[in-house]
């Protein structure tokens, strides 16, 4: 299979070949002593662990019953992508996350493109994550994804060239954003000489960009929105982000608790009592966000909240019944929709998708269990799937056996060789599969900050980069040309 | 602000200030026993030192006998304990991590960096090492905290609820200091003062100086030898003494007012009344009808003060 390196354009990497965009960045790596590198790695650990940059692991609990809070490991070679890729990459996501909107507001309105024939209507309206409590409910804007997190893997094409496709899209909660902000802080804390030497494109104003979005989708009649972020608590996984975000945009961190409806609108406790909320960021998923029309028991929300959302009187961000745009066996059909709803080709190729509800694509992904990447069509964060080349014989059997008993829980791709990146691992640096997640923002304009988080798989070989799963992140960079300093 | 946010600064300053007080008590206790001293007398102080936190029944279930490394243990390092230092800097820093949006980035990492540092110190074997080092640090830490919130901190809400967490807490806490100390020596309190060894009442007396930190201080004030009376006096009534009663409702008070909302009147009088009762007080008029009685009402009523604040403010508004 041929492979992609994001530095170096041989593998294995002996100094030459280096990309013209890393060129400057690989002089002055070139340049570091061992000791001072890994001095520099020491401090970002220690600064990660007293700022609390954490993330907390379900099940995993420390000898005093708290639930453990790790590091996310960071490392700090930069993934820099030049500035015309990333142009072309950003026209795609504005693009795909547009067409993802238009296509909810279909699903909850007129369904046009289910009676076109272009998705099929069962995919959807079978869907769990289909919410027809949302049919006819008008929202801002017209707007359900506010905040997408589109995950972007890159691979080699047949010349050796690197591909960007977009691998999932993650229209619910999507995390991960708090470290794209923290790593730059750190790099630039670590390395300040590299950024007057390189015109990195600045991602700090991203918490203004998001207040400005979830202004925007407040009730029409508002003018002033109090805007409030939802956390389900400090033991949830993302706990760090919550914080951080609400911080950031100077609002109030709110959990179910803090919050109650009155007559239809949604209102927080405060020492001088109850207040008016307009919009909610919420970081808590549709199933527990309203326990009179959801689950009974969650605590996570609040009850009522869906009957004052839906008579327009507070805005919801992401809103309610995303969740069935970025289903797995609903993204094969996303090129489909940029066609139906822009009348545009698109942008940001898909990963070829073979969809095992398909008769024919199932054979087809029996017959190549051990070459294939297969997921569950509701599976998150790593979980759930089976990657051929790197499975087992008793795994491919387990996974045969589930595929049969249900096809249409399960799509399969290609593995793909995802792109690596220089990353330092304890014997030196060697290169390590990554990812990207641009964070897209919807409200008045679609908007991003340039680059997003890089994921980074850190086990040699592994194509896993979840945090949940052992992955680590890195500072990326979008660079532009102009600058001509050396360093 | 949130009830709720509110609810944690409160008490991830009251964990704070514990924690202090805690290590204080200690450190005293600690540096006392290495004086030459009957086993009786040192049990007696040992025992003192737990029941200020109303711990005697849960030390005796767990260990028995007191034994000073035992009650050290205890008080310092056992997480079952809700009064240990580990225990009290353990809900401050979740407490802090609750509300880690509302506070500066250096009070919460402030807040962090302790408890951090406290895992270390404990695995480290710092503590039984050098048992005074270790209070002194744990003092540090909180003048840290203090010293960070008022350098940095918005003086708005936040801020005030932080502070009426501390001022509250330290007022409940010299009392049960004053009150377990002299309680020690009651029974030779008035008259036969003088039939004592007055080189042990110097060590008693200037022991709980020390311990809030007022050994200087009473020299700068009274220039005189230690007496009872004037200790307590210094700890009561002073109001520009920074750990006594009067100074810490006086803050308690100031605080109030500065968040008072529609349903804290009644909070709010009774905290005046306290103030004024401490402000217009004399120390013989207290003495005369027993220190004991004082600040068992004291305590009683700093109590309710603080069921008080969490009805008005910190419980979630009624729905």
């Amino acid at each position: 299979m041929q492979k992609f390196d994001e530095m170096y354009a041989m593998l294995p990497f002996d100094g030459s070949d280096v990309r013209e965009h890393y060129k400057r960045y690989g002089q002055w790596l070139a340049r570091q002593s061992a000791d001072a590198m890994q001095a520099r790695r020491a401090e970002a650990e220690m600064i990660f662990r007293r700022v609390g940059i954490t993330f907390a692991v379900y099940g995993a609990k420390d000898e005093s019953g708290a639930g453990s809070e790790r590091l996310i490991p960071f490392d700090l070679i930069p993934r820099i992508i030049p500035e015309h890729e990333w142009t072309q990459v950003q026209r795609g996501l504005v693009q795909r996350v547009t067409a993802l909107n238009r296509f909810i507001h279909d699903l909850y309105h007129g369904q046009d493109i289910l009676r076109a024939g272009v998705v099929p209507s069962d995919l959807v309206l079978n869907n769990a994550q289909y919410r027809p409590e949302m049919v006819g409910v008008q929202v801002p804007r017209n707007i359900y994804a506010h905040i997408a997190g589109i995950d972007i893997v890159r691979a080699a094409d047949a010349r050796g060239d690197g591909v960007y496709y977009v691998l999932e899209d993650n229209l619910r909660v999507p995390s991960g954003v708090s470290y794209m902000l923290e790593n730059r802080k750190m790099m630039m804390r670590l390395f300040p000489e590299l950024f007057s030497a390189h015109a990195v494109a600045p991602v700090a104003h991203y918490p203004d960009l998001l207040l400005e979005t979830l202004r925007a989708s407040a009730p029409p009649t508002v003018a002033a929105p109090t805007v409030v972020v939802l956390t389900p608590g400090m033991h949830n996984s993302a706990y760090f982000e919550h914080a951080f975000l609400a911080q950031q945009m100077g609002v109030e961190l709110l959990e179910g608790q803090d919050l109650v409806v009155k007559d239809r609108f949604v209102y927080m406790r405060t020492t001088r009592g109850l207040r008016r909320v307009d919009v909610i960021y919420r970081r808590v998923d549709d199933d527990f966000l309203d326990p009179q029309v959801f689950r009974r028991n969650s605590t996570l929300g609040c009850a009522g909240l869906m009957d004052a959302y839906r008579a327009g009187n507070v805005g919801i961000c992401n809103a309610v019944g995303t969740g069935v745009a970025d289903d797995k066996s609903v993204y094969p059909y996303v090129p489909e929709m940029i066609r139906f709803y822009l009348g545009e080709e698109p942008i940001l190729q898909n990963v070829p998708t073979w969809m095992c509800r398909k008769p024919d694509d199932l054979r087809h992904v029996l017959a190549h269990l051990p070459e294939l990447v297969v997921k569950e069509v509701h599976g998150a964060g790593g979980y759930g799937m089976l990657i051929g080349p790197a499975a087992t014989q008793a795994e491919i059997t387990d996974f045969r056996r589930a595929l049969l008993a249900n096809p249409a829980g399960y799509i399969a791709q290609p593995t793909l060789s995802l792109s690596t990146c220089p990353t330092y691992v304890d014997s030196g640096i060697a290169p390590r599969h990554i990812d990207l997640r641009p964070f897209v923002l919807s409200g008045r304009d679609v908007q991003m900050v340039a680059g997003g988080l890089t994921r980074v798989a850190l086990q040699e070989g592994s194509l896993v980069v979840n945090s949940s799963q052992g992955g680590g992140t890195k500072d990326t960079w979008v660079l532009g040309q102009e600058g001509e300093e050396t360093c | 602000m949130l009830s709720r946010t509110a609810d944690h600064l409160f008490w991830m300053s009251r964990y704070t200030e514990r924690a202090e007080n805690t290590a204080r008590m200690l450190n005293v206790s600690y540096e006392t026993s290495l004086l030459p001293q009957s086993t009786a007398v040192a049990q007696e102080g040992w025992l003192g030192l737990l029941s200020i936190s109303e711990l005697i029944p849960a030390y005796t279930a767990k260990h028995g006998e007191v034994a000073p490394a035992k009650v050290l243990e205890f008080m310092v390092c056992d997480g079952n304990n809700p009064s240990s230092i580990l225990s009290c800097l353990r809900a401050a820093r979740e407490n802090a991590r609750a509300v880690r949006g509302a506070l500066t980035t250096e009070v919460w990492e402030t807040q962090n960096q302790t408890w951090l540092e406290l895992a270390r110190q404990l695995e480290g074997g710092a503590f039984e090492r050098d048992p005074a080092q270790f209070f002194e640090w744990v003092k540090y830490r909180s003048h840290l905290s203090r010293g960070v919130t008022l350098g940095t901190m918005l003086q708005d809400e936040a801020f005030h609820f932080l502070r009426l967490g501390t001022f509250l807490e330290r007022a409940d806490n010299t009392a049960r200091l004053l009150d377990v100390k002299f309680h020690a020596v009651e029974s030779d309190f008035f008259g036969r003062a003088s039939e004592r060894n007055q080189e042990k009442d110097f060590y008693h007396w200037s022991a709980i100086l020390r311990s809030v930190s007022a050994f200087e201080v009473y020299r700068k004030v009274y220039r005189d030898v230690i007496t009872p009376g004037r200790v307590a006096d210094l700890l009561i009534l002073r109001r520009d003494m920074p750990r006594s009663l009067h100074a810490s409702l006086r803050e308690v008070v100031d605080n109030l007012a500065m968040v008072a909302n529609g349903q804290s009147a009644e909070t709010q009088r009774c905290a005046g009344r306290l103030l004024a009762d401490l402000q217009y007080g004399r120390i013989d008029e207290i003495l005369a009808t027993g220190l004991h009685a004082y600040l068992t009402q004291f305590l009683d009523r700093v109590n309710d003060l603080g069921g008080g604040i969490s009805r008005d403010f910190l419980v979630a508004a009624a729905d």
